[in-house]
C-alpha cells in the first residue's frame, strides 16, 4: 500500500495548493496558490520540502486527517490548535506521525489560512503546470474541488525521521484584526481626483462579508472616479479595482485575468497576504508607495526568508 | 505606445486607444518577442484588446529594465513570413430555434429577419481580441454594427456550454456552464476548453475566428446536445 493520508473531514474548505499556475493567463485560467506564501513556504521548509511543494490549504479550521504510515506534518499560517491522537501539538514545528495517527485543527482564532505540509508532499498530476486548485475554474487539486471527506492523498514516499524543527517565534508572522494595505498607485490613478486619493488613503475600511479567494470587497467612504469603465485589460494581483458603487475590490489569488473597472493602484504582495489573513469585519488601511520602494521592501523580505535558520526541537520539548 | 507601473511585478502597455485589426497584430508581435527576451523573468503576459499586463519576476528583474526590453519588441521590425501567417479558425454554428432563445429579439431590434441576422454573423471574419473572464472565454469583435445588441437586463443564472452569444459588437462561445448576460444566438459543438487537449483552446489571441452554419443532423454528429438548453 502507497503511503497516503485519508481526509476524515475537509472542514469549512480545504485546497490543494502549489506555488501557483504561471503562463496560463493566454488561455484565461488564473493564478490560484497559496493566499499567504510566506506561511506556506515554511510549512514545506519545517518538513524539509523544496518550498512550492503541494501542500493544504484549510481556510477557518475544522480539518481532520488519518495518515496509513510514518510520516511528518508541519502546521503553519493561522493561529489553531492543533492535535494528534487527541493531544496538543504546537503549530511551526515538525511533527512526526505514525501509521493511523489522526491529526485534527480546530478553528482559528487569530487570522484564517492555515497550511498542512506533508514531508515528500502529495503525487499528485499537475494540470497546466500546477496542482492549485482553483475551484471557480474546476481546474486542479484532486477533481478541480476543494476536499472532500473520503478523499485519499498519496504521499510520494514514507518519511522515517527523527529530527524535528520549529521556526523561531520571532521570525513568525503575527496576524491582527487591523492592517495596513502598501499600495503602489496605478495607472488610472489620475482618473481618481486628488480629494478622493486622499479620502482613500485617509479613511479605514472593513473587509465584508464579500471575501473569498477571487477577492475582497471592502465597506468605507465611497471613492469616485470620473470613469465607469475601460476597456477591458489584463487585471494583476493586488489590483484595487473602484466598481460604480465605490466600494473597492481587492482581488486575490483567483481573480479573472482581465475585466474593465478602473484601479486605484495595487497592493504589495507582502501585505496582500496580511490581508487574506483577515475575515469580515477585519480592518484595513492603504499607505502609498512607489514602485523602487516596493521592489526594496520585496528584496528585504526574500534576503530575511532566506537567511532565516530553523531550530531544532529536543526531545525534551515533545512532551 | 504608453507603458505604466500597474503593480509591484507588472507593467501596463496601452499600444492604442481603441480596438483594430493592427493593434491585435501589433500586440501579438510584441508579445512573441517579450517572451524571448524575458525568458524566465516573465511570470505571464495578458494581451487584451489595446494593451498587453506584462508580469515579470521582481526579484529578477525590475520596471526599468523590463521597460526597456518591451521598447526594444515592439520597435523589433516584424518578419514578413511571420505577419503574413494568419491562422484562421473555422468554428460550426447551429442556429436553429433550439439554441437561439435571443435570435427573435436582436432581429426585431434591428429591423431584420432572423435569417439575415444569422447571414451577417457569418460575414464577419472576427478578431480573438482577449482570452479571459473564464478559462476558454474568447472574446471576438467586431461583430457587423447591425446586430449589435446590448446585454441582457437581467442576466441568465445559466447559459449552456456552446452557447454563441452577442453582446455590444462583441461576440463569444461560452466555453463551459456558466451565469451570463450576453444574447444567445446558437450552439458550437466544438469544445472551447478542454483541460486535457493540446492546445487546450482552438484558438489565441490574435487569431481569426470565422463561424459557418450547420444542420440538426451535423450538430449532432458533431458531438451536440440540447440537453441544457431546455431550462433556458
Amino acid at each position: 500500500m502507497s503511503p497516503s493520508i485519508q481526509i476524515l473531514n475537509p472542514g469549512i474548505l480545504s485546497l490543494i495548493q502549489d506555488a501557483g499556475r504561471f503562463g496560463q493567463h493566454s488561455v484565461g485560467l488564473t493564478t490560484g496558490g497559496p493566499m499567504d506564501p510566506l506561511a506556506f513556504k515554511w510549512a514545506n521548509r519545517l518538513v524539509g520540502n523544496d518550498e512550492h511543494v503541494s501542500a493544504l490549504e484549510t481556510t477557518i479550521g475544522g480539518l481532520k486527517i488519518k495518515v496509513n504510515s510514518c510520516t511528518q506534518v508541519a502546521v503553519t499560517g493561522a493561529e489553531v490548535s492543533v492535535k494528534v491522537n487527541g493531544q496538543a501539538k504546537a503549530q511551526w514545528q515538525t511533527l512526526n506521525l505514525n501509521a493511523n495517527d489522526e491529526l485534527e485543527l480546530g478553528y482559528a482564532t487569530q487570522g484564517c489560512r492555515i497550511y498542512i505540509a506533508f514531508a515528500s508532499g502529495f503525487n499528485i498530476e499537475p494540470q497546466f503546470n500546477s496542482t492549485s486548485t482553483v475551484v471557480r475554474e474546476g481546474i486542479g487539486g484532486l477533481t478541480g474541488k476543494g476536499l472532500q471527506a473520503g478523499d485519499v492523498l498519496e504521499l510520494n514516499r514514507e518519511t522515517i525521521e527523527d529530527s524535528r524543527w520549529q521556526l523561531p517565534e520571532s521570525a513568525r508572522p503575527v496576524y491582527e484584526d487591523t492592517v495596513t494595505l502598501r499600495l503602489i498607485p496605478g495607472y488610472q490613478e489620475h482618473h481618481f481626483s486628488r480629494h478622493q486619493q486622499r479620502m482613500f488613503f485617509y479613511h479605514e475600511y472593513k473587509v465584508s462579508d464579500l471575501c473569498d479567494r477571487m477577492g475582497y470587497r471592502l465597506t468605507g467612504p465611497k471613492v469616485t472616479c470620473d470613469i465607469e469603465g475601460i476597456l477591458s485589460e489584463g487585471i494583476c494581483l493586488g489590483a484595487v479595482q473602484v466598481p460604480k458603487d465605490g466600494q473597492p475590490i481587492v482581488l486575490m489569488n483567483d481573480r479573472q485575468t482581465i475585466g474593465g473597472y478602473p484601479k486605484i493602484g495595487s497592493v504589495l504582495s507582502l501585505d496582500l497576504a496580511k490581508l487574506a489573513q483577515l475575515t469580515a469585519g477585519g480592518t484595513v488601511k492603504f499607505e502609498p508607495i512607489t514602485i523602487d520602494h516596493a521592489h526594496n521592501e520585496l528584496a528585504l523580505a526574500q534576503y530575511r526568508y532566506r537567511h532565516q535558520a530553523l531550530v531544532a526541537v529536543t526531545s525534551e520539548e515533545i512532551k | 505606445m504608453r507603458i505604466h507601473v500597474a503593480g509591484e511585478n507588472a507593467l501596463m502597455v496601452y499600444f492604442a486607444d481603441t480596438v483594430s485589426d493592427a493593434t491585435s497584430a501589433q500586440i501579438q508581435h510584441a508579445a512573441q518577442g517579450l517572451a524571448q527576451y524575458l525568458g524566465d523573468m516573465l511570470i505571464d503576459l495578458v494581451p487584451s484588446y489595446a494593451s498587453m499586463l506584462v508580469l515579470f519576476d521582481p526579484l529578477k528583474t525590475d520596471h526599468i529594465h523590463v521597460r526597456k526590453l518591451i521598447r526594444r519588441a515592439v520597435s523589433h521590425p516584424q518578419d514578413e513570413q511571420d505577419s503574413q501567417q494568419e491562422n484562421i479558425v473555422r468554428l460550426p454554428v447551429y442556429y436553429g430555434s433550439e439554441t437561439s432563445p435571443d435570435l427573435a429579439h436582436i432581429a426585431q431590434n434591428a429591423g431584420l429577419s432572423v435569417e439575415q441576422v444569422i447571414e451577417i454573423h457569418q460575414q464577419t471574419l472576427y478578431r480573438v481580441y482577449a482570452i479571459g473572464f473564464a478559462p476558454g472565454f474568447a472574446y471576438l469583435g467586431e461583430t457587423d454594427a447591425r446586430i449589435a445588441t446590448p446585454r441582457l437586463a437581467t442576466p441568465r443564472k445559466k447559459v449552456p456550454k456552446g452557447a454563441v452569444a452577442i453582446a455590444d459588437r462583441q461576440t463569444a462561445v461560452y466555453p463551459a456552464s456558466s451565469p451570463g448576460g450576453w444574447n444567445l444566438i446558437g450552439c458550437c459543438p466544438t469544445p472551447m476548453f478542454d483541460p486535457k487537449g493540446t492546445p487546450a483552446m482552438p484558438v489565441q489571441a490574435g487569431d481569426a475566428v470565422q463561424f459557418y452554419a450547420i444542420d440538426k443532423d451535423e450538430f449532432f454528429a458533431l458531438g451536440g446536445t440540447f440537453d441544457a438548453w431546455g431550462e433556458i
